[in-house]
């Protein structure tokens, strides 16, 4: 009896825990900074930390990601005489799974965790508290932006890495490898669709990007402030914001690559 | 002056987020932003396209010179409606020509081969090719080789 | 009677099934320095979040100028808010701006006042703390002191007509006291703002303090001017201004009564 008034309770404490997050996404969606040069500056600069700092890591994974998956694809299409298909391997891959995915994984731990850690100091040292006691809105002028950024950034870094991997796959595959390099690109350009693939794999980087973010900044907004507490906060974000990508993944792969 | 390098540093990585898409939309994709003006429709009609698909090349003595825009099913025929763009510079193709449907390699992909006719009158938009030679089946193909070496035998 | 400007009325408030007040009335008079004072742990920082209704009370209200501030729409809140201004226990400055931006920053989002127009302000109001020269430092440069100083120029940037301050001189070295005790006395004085002060310095407080609420244990054991809290005969105000460590007010942080654990 005891066991299951203790499991609904959890339910409930989850339920109510889900509800919280949610009005707390669309709140900071719908309080968006009020006037626009002071919105473009904040945006700005959250865009430079969560994007352009992220920008090392996407592009250098990206290479080594596309480099790698060029070399295992040679190896098991030259079995069957068609090493030129590692091309379509290639982007086929990095367009509809392993870029979004991978940079979700990534932008998780790298944005993230910082954005957590950012806006739980924020909170431990009052300074939320103090933008509400001077009538500004901390969803509006703290949380609102850094939502938005990452919500640019991870599309953006998405379709970089894609770029990158398929640059790193080319150097392995032609240039190292001895692939026809006109066959390489013909037989990935027959085969890459621009709608089905970079766009679908565009819509799933942002579906990513919204859940990511949006746990991101939910943890460190409602996080314990102490040091614990942020550190537990941090963990919780990088986490929760990789098992949501991977299930929210293989719902999105079913919902748009399905239908075979 | 931090500013203004922040700014710096933004626009350049959105720059190259926009460059990627790019990249990938025409280099990977093969989307031609400007194809569709110069080129015209022929259309051709196949018993069997065993496995083309839309966009696959189409090609003149193995020179891509234009790709498949639709594959469709012809109801009163019972055959498999193709049209092709071919590019309007190679606007010389006889009509008798005929069209086969062809494979790289061996798990490669379908396309398209035209071997030119002989006739005066050249194709132009809207034109259909009436000599085909569907895809080659391996199963077709198998069977048939062994039907044949049963009635040798005979 | 006194012109009151806050005034709380059977004031309850419970956190964790644990009472932090419960019952509480006082008043705080218009352009007087009040000094809440208490032991640790017996939620004067929660008061000052009860006025700002940063929390909402279990029963009670709490008039703040007549007004019942958590009755309140959250725009008109937001409108009284910028009638009062809060130094943190830490400062709170922001991290990712200048001191001068810190104290520009108020201004920028509720005045329409040009660049040059806020600059003069924040320049006047740093001095006034006199740390005009730290203008272009950012706060992680800054020494406790001084950063509690800066929070104290932006706090007043609006010029606001209640300070609220959470321990001010909690650890501060003696100068930095003092220079603190001079501040408030002076910002009172020159315009005329009504000022409550949270802390647990008997002496810091009393020096400057014009009336003097003394809490424990969920209510309020004593209230009145310096003179008549120092001449005080109640045994708990005697603990506290003397700072014994067992008395009226326990040692021991009270045990929870196991069999109430899941009543509450």
């Amino acid at each position: 009896m005891k066991t299951i008034a203790l499991l609904g309770g959890g339910l409930l404490d989850w339920l109510e825990a889900v509800g919280r997050a949610g009005i707390f996404l669309i709140q900071s969606i719908v309080r968006v900074p009020v006037r626009f040069s002071e919105s473009i500056n904040l945006l700005v600069k959250q865009l430079y930390s969560v994007g352009v700092l992220s920008l090392v890591i996407v592009i250098v994974s990206g290479a080594f990601i596309g480099m790698v998956l060029a070399l295992q694809g040679y190896s098991i299409l030259a079995k069957f005489g068609s090493e030129e298909a590692v091309g379509q391997l290639l982007a086929l891959s990095l367009l509809r799974e392993l870029a979004p995915v991978v940079t979700a994984l990534l932008f998780a731990g790298r944005a993230g965790s910082s954005l957590t850690a950012e806006i739980g100091l924020m909170k431990a040292t009052e300074q939320l508290s103090s933008f509400e006691m001077m009538g500004v809105d901390p969803l509006r002028r703290v949380i609102a932006p850094r939502f938005i950024a990452g919500v640019i950034c991870l599309p953006l870094l998405s379709l970089i890495f894609s770029a990158t991997g398929i640059v790193g796959g080319l150097v392995v595959s032609v240039g190292w490898l001895g692939v026809n390099d006109g066959a390489f690109w013909s037989l990935m350009q027959q085969s890459v669709y621009f709608d089905t693939d970079i766009i679908n794999g565009f819509i799933k980087a942002l579906c990513f990007a919204v859940v990511v973010t949006w746990i991101a900044v939910y943890q460190g907004y409602e996080c314990i402030p102490t040091s614990e507490g942020i550190g537990k906060a941090t963990t919780r974000t990088v986490v929760l914001g990789s098992l949501a990508i991977l299930a929210l993944d293989f719902v999105l792969t079913a919902a748009m690559f399905g239908d075979f | 002056m931090r500013n203004k390098r922040t700014e710096l540093f933004v626009g350049c990585f959105i720059v190259l987020g926009v460059l990627a898409f790019v990249y990938l939309a025409v280099q990977v994709s093969g989307l031609a932003f400007a194809g569709k003006k110069d080129t015209y429709q022929i259309m051709a009609r196949f018993d069997d396209i065993g496995g083309l698909t839309s966009r696959a090349k189409v090609t003149i003595a193995g020179v891509a010179v234009g790709n498949v825009e639709s594959i469709s099913f012809d109801k009163e025929l019972y055959m498999g409606l193709v049209k092709m763009n071919i590019n309007s510079d190679v606007d010389n193709i006889p009509s008798d020509s005929s069209v086969a449907i062809l494979t790289s390699g061996l798990l490669g992909e379908k396309y398209l081969g035209i071997s030119i006719g002989a006739e005066d009158d050249m194709l132009t938009n809207g034109s259909e090719l009436y000599d085909t030679q569907s895809a080659l089946v391996l199963e077709t193909l198998i069977s048939q080789f062994l039907f044949k070496s049963d009635d040798s035998e005979e | 009677m006194v012109d009151t400007y806050i005034k709380v009325q059977n004031l309850s408030f419970f956190r964790g099934g644990r009472i932090i007040y419960e019952n509480i009335s006082l008043s705080i008079p218009r352009g007087k320095i009040t000094a809440v004072m208490g032991p640790s742990g017996t939620g004067k920082t929660t008061l000052l979040r009860l006025i700002a209704a940063q929390l909402a009370p279990d029963q009670g209200t709490i008039l703040v100028d007549g007004e019942n501030v958590h009755a309140l729409s959250r725009s008109n809140l937001y409108k009284v808010r910028k009638k009062m201004g809060m130094l943190f226990q830490s400062g709170a400055l922001f991290s990712d701006m200048t001191v001068e931006e810190n104290v520009a920053f108020p201004m920028e989002e509720h005045t329409r006042l040009t660049k040059a127009e806020i600059q003069h302000v924040v320049l006047e109001k740093l001095q006034s703390v006199g740390l005009r020269g730290a203008a272009k430092l950012m706060p992680a440069e800054l020494s406790g002191g001084m950063a509690r100083r800066v929070a104290l120029a932006r706090a007043i940037a609006l010029d606001p007509e209640l300070v609220m301050y959470d321990e001010p001189f909690t650890g501060q070295d003696p100068i930095s006291k003092g220079v603190l005790v001079k501040l408030i006395r002076q910002l009172n004085d020159s315009a005329n703002i009504t000022s409550v002060l949270v802390s647990h310095d008997v002496e810091e407080s009393l020096s400057i303090a014009d009336h003097v609420c003394i809490l424990a244990g969920g209510g309020v054991i004593a209230e009145g001017s310096a003179d008549e809290i120092r001449a005080s005969k109640d045994p708990q105000v005697i603990q506290f201004l003397n700072g014994e460590p067992d008395g009226p007010v326990p040692f021991h942080y009270p045990e929870e009564d196991s069999s109430n654990r899941f009543a509450s």
